[in-house]
């Protein structure tokens, strides 16, 4: 590694805007990640996440703004950028004709470094289809193959576009295996998503984008104040039954279901039960829990619309 | 760093991929090798050995060189222009951008392989009309046939691509390619031979595209009656003005990503499919 690499961010996006038209698609996006790290840029559909991606790899112009990846313009669609990067699109592009070994040879041919084509063919797990037309393939052996393209030319950074949309449970594990195996040779990543195990799982710190604007980011345990927030206490309760409940000023209730947000859950807990016990109540599906990053997301891009 | 591949090696790499994707499209290499062959076989059949038009050779002399233009076309312009355009719907020209392959490489490529699929049509129209039909080649008129199928084909390559730049889609640019080859054709004397009683406008229109261009000194090249060595520079010229603006205009108003209606419309499908 250069010493350069060291102390400038890999990716530097500064008051991003871009517009279609009237759309305003991304409203003034800053952030910047760092070499070795795993980027998640988490939002829900029509956020912006894509059209942040394609500006930084080149294929989109901005509106305004300043954007700096691995200390080129991406806008200026260079050899030099383009041989350090790869690229992993939301949608699937194929030729059909061909099989799975000769794709990746061709679009291999055009890195100066490059993989091993058995090797990718059999880190993304498609040994079976080497020689199959990938006309043939599934959606999925698709996706896993244009995975194998993104990484063919050994690249520094890797852009992916909702990678592992559509995958079967096991090939999702297998593409975050092969994610975390690239961060382990200290490659840096890109990732778009719209699963929160994956962004838990696989990023370093997370954006969560809605509407064009970046509305928190943090590493996935504290985004959103999570390592800070309240602990939720729930429990199902008849509504002739809640006189002299212990701690009514923190609890909300909505049909039935009492939520308790409680900054002290060990006290509370227990008055709620001593007094449930007192009362001889019975506290149907009673569950003390911490927000989870999806409650997080669903809060932060205020959707109850998207799930 | 490893070495970057070099461009010669790009280029032969990106041509034979290029062809091998044309031969394992059977609707493309139908309609490129054979089409023009059958009409070739069916005009022969009909016409026999009648001499007729204004060229007084037989009908076989005058439609194998004729078709093979015709083939020619169909492997630059119509190919071209609707695989370029179907790859870019795909998505896979947006793919392509975003490797380091250097634009014109591929593009130059693509034309490589189109001139390549041309001279085998050419050859296998030209060889059928010799072996069976008694179609006449001259020494003399070698050299001039060959370059005006250089230029020929190097022209509609380029109008291929500048068609393939301006359509909305693979199906308009199959559209395009349809409606101004099929007409041209006929006015161009593809399917027509030309005689004394052509009407003088058909003549005259059809001078304004360079179809005409490259038929009549190409098929003139098989006359037993042309003098000399058969060159005819003004058309060779004229085409390659056309040439030259097409590719212009084609570098011009070239688009690599997908129009963005169809981008959600796949998302869409795609999208549905994951849901279910
Ligand atoms: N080429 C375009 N022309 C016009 N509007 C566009 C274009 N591309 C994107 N948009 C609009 O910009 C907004 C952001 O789109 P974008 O594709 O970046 O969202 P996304 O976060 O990637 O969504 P998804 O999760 O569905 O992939 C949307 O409202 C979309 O309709
Ligand atoms: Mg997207």
């Amino acid at each position: 590694m250069v010493w350069w690499n060291v102390l400038m961010p890999v990716i530097e996006v500064t008051d991003l805007v871009k517009n279609y038209g009237d759309v305003e698609a991304v409203r003034g996006v800053s952030f910047s990640v760092e070499a070795g790290e795993v980027f998640a840029v988490l939002g829900p559909n029509g956020a912006g996440k894509s059209t942040i991606v394609e500006i930084l790899e080149g294929h989109r112009s901005k509106s305004s703004g300043a954007v700096s990846v691995l200390g080129h313009d991406p806008g200026l669609a260079e050899r030099s950028y383009r041989e350090r990067i790869g690229i992993v699109l939301q949608d699937p592009a194929v030729e059909g004709q061909l099989t799975v070994e000769e794709v990746i040879n061709v679009y291999g041919s055009m890195y100066p470094r490059r993989r091993k084509t058995g090797d990718l063919i059999e880190l993304v797990g498609l040994e079976e289809k080497t020689h199959a037309r990938i006309k043939t393939l599934s959606g999925g052996q698709k996706r896993r193959l244009e995975l194998a393209l993104g990484i063919v030319g050994d690249p520094e950074l890797i852009f992916l576009d909702e990678p592992t949309t559509g995958f079967d449970p096991s090939a999702r594990r297998q593409a975050w295996s092969i994610i975390d195996n690239l961060t382990s040779l200290g490659k840096t990543v890109l990732l778009t998503t719209h699963y929160m195990d994956e962004a838990q799982h696989l990023a370093d710190r997370v954006a969560v984008i809605a509407d064009g604007r970046i509305v928190a980011t943090g590493t996935p345990e504290t985004l959103g104040g999570r390592d800070t927030a309240r602990t939720v206490i729930t429990f199902h309760l008849d509504l002739q039954t809640v006189e002299g409940f212990p701690v009514a000023e923190m609890a909300r209730l909505d049909s039935g279901l009492v939520t308790v947000k409680s900054d002290n859950p060990t006290r509370d807990l227990h008055l709620i039960t001593g007094w449930a016990l007192d009362h001889d109540v019975e506290l149907a599906g009673l569950k003390v829990a911490r927000p989870s990053l999806e409650d997080v997301y669903l809060e932060l891009t205020g959707g109850d619309n998207h799930v | 760093m490893s070495e970057r591949p070099s461009n010669r090696s790009l280029l032969q790499i990106q041509s034979a991929y290029q062809l091998r994707m044309f031969f394992r499209s059977p609707m493309a290499a139908f309609f490129t090798l054979f089409f023009p062959l059958m009409i070739f076989l069916v005009f022969s059949l009909v016409f026999g050995n009648s001499t007729s038009g204004v060229t007084g050779v037989t009908a076989a002399q005058y439609y194998a060189p004729a078709m093979a233009v015709f083939a020619a076309v169909s492997a630059t312009y119509t190919n071209l222009a609707v695989t370029t355009a179907y790859q870019r719907d795909l998505g896979i020209l947006k793919r392509v951008r975003g490797t380091p392959l250097p634009s014109s490489i591929y593009m130059v490529a693509k034309i490589v392989a189109a001139t390549l699929i041309a001279a085998l049509a050419v050859g296998i129209m030209m060889t059928i009309g010799v072996v069976f039909y008694g179609v006449q080649i001259f020494a003399a008129t070698i050299l001039s046939a060959t370059v005006t199928f250089g230029v020929g084909v190097a022209t509609f390559a380029a109008l291929g691509l500048l068609v393939a730049a301006v359509s909305s889609s693979g199906e308009a640019a199959t559209s395009i390619t349809n409606a101004t080859l099929l007409p041209l054709a006929f006015f161009s004397g593809i399917f027509i031979i030309p005689t004394a009683d052509t009407p003088s406008w058909i003549e005259t229109f059809s001078r304004i595209f360079p179809l005409k261009h490259f038929v009549e000194p190409f098929v003139a090249a098989f006359n037993p009656e042309t003098v000399g060595a058969g060159w005819d520079w003004a058309s060779i010229l004229y085409m390659s003005l056309w040439g030259v603006v097409a590719v212009i205009l084609a570098i011009r108003y070239f688009k690599w990503s997908p129009p963005q209606g169809r981008e959600v419309r796949r998302r869409g499908r795609q999208s549905a499919s994951v849901d279910t």
